[in-house]
């Protein structure tokens, strides 16, 4: 068994092809570009590929990671950089491999691993009311978010996963970015919630994720050079 | 070449499933746009995840888009909440495929497969930005057409669309092409829409309403006359004589998104001879052309090669019926690629132990649910709707299943059928139980799902001229079966709502008249009706009063023989005096059996075209009694009323 994980894009028009649509466009693209993958034992067995953190529909991405078990079984070597090369010639626009680990021994999953990602977040607002709405979000002690869980709604502290906001020179289509790293762990802050969290709210026109980040002690990583992985030099940093 | 990407980009964040909107589907075509080729929208009208797996549709997108000439591309009816922002902003309705506005195609082309989807097909021609009414449109409008099974009535529909296409298109849809190119390019100065029609209108299987008056009869029924003499006085339908010249959908298309029947689908027969008397399809596709098993098998490879889709269909009617059927199943599971992970599925089942055996061996471990249509609940009343299946048959199917590890079995049947009584009625809740007690007997937790629905009669079958059973009759049969099955452990029922049952009665045998019918509910905001959160029987009730339309005329009475019949301009292949004899056959229960293996009916369907069935076995199926009375097992009723008569002595 190969253990491989891949970054990739979400551009486009395929931005809004949700977490699930796009876990059946990986499903059957590995099928078309013949990449035999390990299976689940039991009464349905299904390939063992894992899906990092969801990301909202609608959003774009750099940045996107999938871990595959591949089945090195009937083969002598399974070349990586060729497994990707034949996926990217099957996948749909805007999605493009852009980066691969081979993993060795165990590892943890993307979910548990990933501790924050930074997203850039173009609002309908103008300057002057993101730029008080950024003083406010960075000054506050504490930020009080209500939403919904399980039915049951909650009110949770969020200054904690709010780990930098700022304004971004960028502007896409005129209009003003923001960039804001925000904690995943226990469990992720979405854009949208931070950008309810302090009224008067702000409301998204466009978000983009633009990196995943794993805190290892004082180093901060790509999910794709955790302790374990093998970058595939030739993939990292493609576009 | 123009794209409204750019508008509708951000309105997809405020909308439900916006991945029904982007296209990028594996296979999908953007063909380049040049104004000089015959281009086509083809539009389903309804939600893009009903329509997607549209057959017909994905076959003629390949067909269009081969031709030099021409470029087809895809729309679907946007769901309630973008449509109100559409409107709102002024956006047209557009293409997935290049998301170019549906009015700088050539033909805005509907597929018809439901009458429930009417509505939806004015609100799409609006949202184009096109005249609702085909004498409106003007020289410099797309042309509006229709196929699929509701096109064999077009007339409630007739003011709405330039040119109706009947039967197979997979050939008319490039003659049609080439004659609007020849128009598009002439450089004559008396270039006019009318005469496009016109020249469209002799076109072998192509309708074109326009061409005809209509006026009306001693009776007030609507008769139709061509306005020219080259124009047909009977249209008809077109059939391909050979399945195998056409292994398309080719390359067929993988959705983004959830969509219905999401799986490779294999066409391996087209038509049915099987003869039941209520079934629409089974009647206008006539005859049966089959696929050869090695057309199967290769179509089954590279179908799976080129989508990743881990679940085969083998679709047609009746499907167990098709010659090679083990073959084809075996096909998939032997398919380098499919690893043994392939499931393969039948859509339509016949009720036998010998189909359950073939079920049992491609569903591999899932044995979730299987499915059958009995369709009556009595010997007599199948005998009458020539569903020929005895009681032995749907025991032996349904013990074969519950023995071979499936815990639910659904059955599907119809009421308000001719002649039937609330004994019929009740027989119902009778099969399921005593399925219910086989079922017991291998697992505890066997269970029957019954699902009726209300018969509706349509054209081109023997029951057109009968009068469908009213809302009350219908409720009134499901509440019988309600308080027959209600203290039955195990039986489920379910039915479907008798008031769409009545709309759907209203338009498949209306003529003209309900245009306006059919114009005010779409103006009342009745469009997705085929949704039951959006159907609205009070809608249609009202207007048809408002119009003095009567529920009584359209639907409810019983038509004669000699009433004109609002499709008798059309020819589906079968003769009228075969539908009659059927029809009388049918009210004395006489059964009729299958021409496949039997001699000729001379129901028209080859005779008039110098067509044959396309059947690679000359024996019939094994293991089943349907029309072929092998394994009549002691204890039932052997049907020895299945006498044919010569038509000249009864007709």
């Amino acid at each position: 068994m190969l253990a491989v994980r891949l970054r990739s894009t979400k551009k486009g028009k395929i931005r809004f092809a949700s977490h699930r649509d796009i876990a059946k466009v990986w499903e059957r693209t590995l099928r078309i570009s013949n990449i035999p993958l390990m299976y689940s034992q039991g009464f349905s067995p299904r390939p063992k590929i894992s899906y990092g953190l969801a990301l909202p529909t609608g959003a774009e991405s750099d940045c996107e990671y999938i871990d595959l078990q591949v089945d090195d079984s009937n083969r002598e070597s399974i070349n990586v950089e060729e497994i990707c090369t034949s996926l990217n010639d099957n996948l749909p626009p805007g999605i493009l491999i852009n980066g691969a680990s081979v993993m060795n021994g165990k590892f943890p999953s993307l979910q548990q691993t990933v501790t924050s990602c930074i997203w850039d977040i173009t609002v309908n607002e103008d300057d002057t009311k993101v730029d008080s709405w950024v003083d406010r979000i960075n000054n506050e002690n504490t930020i009080v978010l209500r939403r919904e869980r399980k039915g049951k709604e909650v009110v949770d502290d969020i200054k904690p996963q709010v780990h930098l906001v700022r304004k971004n020179y960028e502007r896409i289509d005129g209009r003003v970015t923001l960039q804001a790293e925000l904690g995943t762990q226990p469990r992720s802050l979405r854009p949208s919630e931070l950008l309810r969290s302090m009224e008067p709210c702000l409301t998204e026109y466009k978000l983009r994720r633009r990196k995943q980040i794993v805190e290892e002690g004082a180093r901060r990583l790509d999910p794709l050079e955790v302790a374990g992985a093998t970058p595939m030099r030739s993939l990292v940093g493609a576009s | 070449m123009t794209s409204i990407w750019p508008e509708i980009e951000h309105l997809l964040l405020n909308v439900e499933k916006p991945a029904r909107y982007i296209g990028l589907e594996r296979g999908a075509i953007q063909p380049p746009h040049d104004p000089r080729n015959v281009a086509w929208l083809l539009t389903y009208p309804d939600a893009y995840e009903v329509g997607f797996p549209n057959q017909g549709l994905q076959i003629l997108y390949e067909i269009i888009n081969e031709l030099s000439i021409g470029e087809a591309e895809r729309a679907y009816a946007p769901w309630v909440d973008l449509e109100k922002i559409m409107r709102e902003k002024g956006i047209p309705l557009f293409s997935v495929d290049t998301h170019r506005p549906a009015n700088e195609f050539d033909v805005i082309a509907f597929n018809l497969s439901s009458e429930l989807v009417y509505t939806n097909l004015l609100n799409c021609i609006d949202l184009a930005g096109v005249s609702l009414r085909s004498v409106d449109r003007g020289i410099e409008e797309p042309l509006v057409a229709a196929g699929g099974h509701c096109t064999y009535n077009p007339e409630p529909l007739a003011d709405f669309v330039d040119f109706f296409v009947l039967g197979d298109g997979e050939e008319v849809v490039s003659e049609i092409t080439y004659v609007i190119h020849e128009w598009k390019s002439s450089e004559s100065v008396s270039l006019s829409r009318e005469s496009l029609l016109k020249e469209l209108s002799k076109i072998e299987g192509v309708y074109v309403p326009q061409m005809y008056n209509v006026r009306k009869d001693q009776n007030g029924f609507q008769v139709l006359e061509p306005k020219h003499d080259d124009v047909p006085k009977l249209v008809e339908k077109r059939t391909i004589t050979s399945l195998e010249d056409w292994p398309y959908p080719k390359n067929q298309l993988v959705p983004i998104t959830e969509v219905v029947h999401d799986r490779l689908n294999v066409e391996v027969f087209r038509g049915c001879t099987r003869g039941c008397r209520f079934c629409q399809a089974g009647m206008i596709t006539r005859p049966v052309r089959e696929r050869s098993a090695d057309q199967v098998r290769t179509m089954v490879s590279d179908g799976l090669r080129r989508t990743g889709y881990d679940q085969v269909a083998l679709t047609s009617l009746s499907t167990a019926d098709y010659s090679h059927i083990e073959k084809a199943v075996a096909a998939v599971g032997d398919d380098p690629l499919s690893c043994g992970q392939t499931g393969v599925s039948l859509p339509s089942l016949r009720v036998d132990a010998f189909t359950v055996g073939i079920a049992a061996t491609i569903q591999g471990g899932k044995r979730s649910g299987l499915t059958f249509a009995p369709e009556a609940g009595t010997w007599r009343m199948r005998q009458v709707i020539n569903k020929l299946i005895t009681e032995e048959d749907l025991y032996g199917a349904v013990e074969s299943a519950f023995s071979q590890g499936w815990r639910r079995v659904k059955l599907y049947f119809l009421i308000g059928l001719p002649t039937e009584t609330d004994e019929d009625t009740l027989g119902i809740a009778d099969l399921a139980k005593n399925c219910v007690e086989i079922g017991k007997r291998y697992n505890k937790q066997a269970s029957v799902t019954v699902s009726v629905g209300g018969f509706v009669p349509k054209p081109f079958t023997p029951f057109q001229w009968f009068g469908q059973n009213t809302i009350e009759e219908l409720q009134r049969k499901i509440n019988l079966l309600k308080d027959a099955t209600s203290r039955s452990r195990g039986v489920q029922l379910k039915w479907h709502d008798p008031k769409a049952t009545l709309v759907e009665g209203v338009l498949s045998r209306g003529d003209r008249n309900l245009s306006a019918l059919i114009e005010e509910v779409w103006r009342a905001g009745g469009t997705f009706q085929e949704w039951s959160e959006h159907f609205d029987i009070d809608r249609w009730l009202s207007s048809m009063e408002d119009l003095g339309l009567s529920v009584e005329d359209y639907a409810y009475r019983h038509r004669d023989k000699s009433e004109p019949l609002p499709w008798d301009h059309l020819d589906a292949g079968l003769y009228k005096d075969f539908l009659w004899q059927e029809w009388r056959d049918a009210l004395e229960e006489v059964g009729l059996e299958d021409c496949r293996w039997t001699p000729c009916y001379d129901c028209g369907a080859c005779t008039g075209y110098g067509l044959d069935h396309v059947v690679a076995s000359t024996s019939p199926p094994v293991g089943g009694s349907q029309g072929t009375w092998q394994d009549l097992t002691k204890g039932s009723e052997v049907p020895q009323l299945l006498t044919i008569r010569k038509k000249s002595e009864t007709v």
